[in-house]
């Protein structure tokens, strides 16, 4: 049965004498690879050499802190309410007296989680949050066996107090 | 009976509406905006000025302009009357200043506070005002006043409505809350600290149109738009028990009272239904509160999605078992 017109009739014809030989053929396929060798290669070393990532690309979030390492996140909400595929869950609970130099504002986030398998990383919680507190880092999220693992609390997503995570990139970047 | 036109829609009201109310009676299109005018309670309005109009045409006997904006909360109409609301430039100008000056001295601290999202001063500010603010001076702060275990007042936040001052005169028996202090220094207080123990005290949370007085029974919780609002009332002796509950999953978080289309509440309700009942077992629920769709409130619910009949009926067709036989 035909379904299309579009089908054409293919005829082997016979081979030439110099056909037959096949080594024009072998060596023309020979010049392409040789060619290849001398050129800049596509791939990188994975591990050793790093490709450099755009300013703007957005991986794994970061909680901020302030100058005097103070949590920024007041639990807010907004960027759960923003975020489009829900992956954003938080309680807030209350700052007692003498925790002042843990969080920066009344409020913080108890429980902060983001569930990364959700995450389509669009960084609508980082245009979202009032508070300089949740930024996308050039960082890559960190592979795991289950999917309970990449539920990420606030201990992956803090930054911590020595070892600060850079986002000025970002912050340059930002267009209003 | 008085004819008023309000930006080109006329209405007949009797003798002695305000052209507040009669605008109301037109519709929320044209309703100015109010932070400090509740209709449940007497005598309030006046204060705020959000509710600004320009009155064109005084009357029909004296069809002169009114020379000034005028409180349309407090403004009686006339007959013949004609009166700009969103149509007049002039107004628009005037409640960005309102906006303005409500602002000066409120803290901004909408992510930490429990009202955002249901607070009429956002709502105020993202229509009429501008997103910058021109004041070099500190703003005002004040020490912390504990006024009782189930409402949290922050006075930084408040807007001098008196809202809650009419509240405590008017619902409540015996005042033990009132405005102390004079001009730019005024603060709600109760005085020497007392509790407020009255039972339809909590009643002040719901009308306060900003984040001043909370529930404390939910202070940092939730914020609202993640809790979701039924309809239910339970049998009380002391007020009509229909209230809303606020969910978060099978968790009753909040109860207050039901709101209107004004953010006005239909009924106060007691403390014992707003503070002690939060369990589902308390009440017979009505069913879900309709939440405008434009209300954040509204915000990643999907009660009312609707599939497109196309789809439903052309595209996705099941097929049955005879047909399915024959393809």
């Amino acid at each position: 049965m035909q379904l299309t017109n579009r089908s054409k009739v293919v005829t082997q014809p016979e081979m030439t004498w110099v056909e037959k030989l096949y080594l024009p053929a072998i060596f023309s396929g020979l010049q392409i690879t040789i060619k290849h060798l001398f050129r800049k290669k596509a791939t990188l070393k994975y591990p050793e050499v790093q490709k450099a990532f755009a300013p703007v690309y957005r991986g794994m979030h970061v909680l901020k802190r302030d100058e005097q390492g103070r949590e920024n996140c007041t639990a807010c909400g907004l960027c759960a309410v923003s975020c489009p595929a829900e992956a954003i869950t938080m309680d807030a609970a209350e700052r007692k007296k003498g925790e002042e130099h843990l969080y920066r504002e009344e409020k913080y986030a108890a429980k902060y989680e983001i569930n990364m398998l959700r995450c389509i990383y669009c960084g609508l919680c980082e245009e979202a949050c009032p508070k300089d507190a949740i930024y996308l880092t050039d960082r890559i999220v960190p592979s795991e066996y289950t999917r309970g693992e990449f539920v990420f609390g606030k201990d992956m997503l803090v930054e911590k107090i020595e070892e600060r995570v850079d986002i000025s990139k970002r912050q340059k970047n930002y267009t209003i | 009976m008085a004819k008023v036109t309000i930006d080109g829609r006329t209405i007949e009201v009797p003798d002695g509406t305000t052209i507040l109310q009669a605008a109301r009676m037109i519709g929320p299109e044209v309703a100015p905006p109010t932070m400090c005018y509740y209709s449940k309670l007497k005598t309030s309005g006046g204060y705020c000025r959000t509710c600004l109009v320009e009155v064109t045409k005084g009357s029909e006997k004296d069809p002169r302009p009114m020379p000034k904006l005028v409180a349309s909360c407090r403004t009686n109409v006339m007959d013949g009357m004609e009166v700009g609301n969103v149509t007049s430039p002039k107004v628009t100008e005037a409640r960005k200043g309102v906006v303005e000056f409500l602002l000066l001295n409120h803290p901004l601290d909408c992510p930490i506070c429990d009202q955002a999202g249901e607070c009429h001063l956002q709502d105020l500010s993202y229509e009429h005002g501008s997103s910058k603010t021109r004041t070099d001076f500190e703003r005002r702060t004040f020490e912390k006043i504990d006024i009782g275990e189930k409402i949290q007042l922050h006075m930084t936040r408040c807007i001098l409505c008196y809202r809650c001052v009419k509240v405590a005169n008017q619902i409540t028996d015996g005042r033990v809350h009132g405005v102390i202090n004079r001009g730019d220094h005024s603060e709600i207080s109760t005085y020497v600290q007392q509790a407020v123990d009255n039972d339809f005290s909590g009643n002040v949370i719901d009308v306060c149109p900003v984040g001043a007085l909370t529930d404390k029974t939910f202070r940092f919780k939730s914020r609202v738009w993640f809790t979701k609002p039924v309809n239910a009332h339970r049998n009380c002796e002391k007020c009509s028990g229909k209230v809303n509950l606020w969910y978060k999953g099978e968790e009753v978080l909040r109860v207050t009272g039901r709101k209107d289309q004004w953010g006005e509440v239909e009924e106060f309700i007691c403390n014992t239904c707003r503070f002690d009942k939060k369990n589902t077992s308390d009440w017979t629920v009505e069913g879900p509160t309709a939440v405008n769709r434009h209300s954040v409130i509204s915000a990643n619910h999907y009660e009312v999605f609707k599939q497109p009949t196309e789809f439903k009926l052309n595209v996705v067709k099941p097929l049955s078992i005879e047909e399915g036989e024959q393809a």
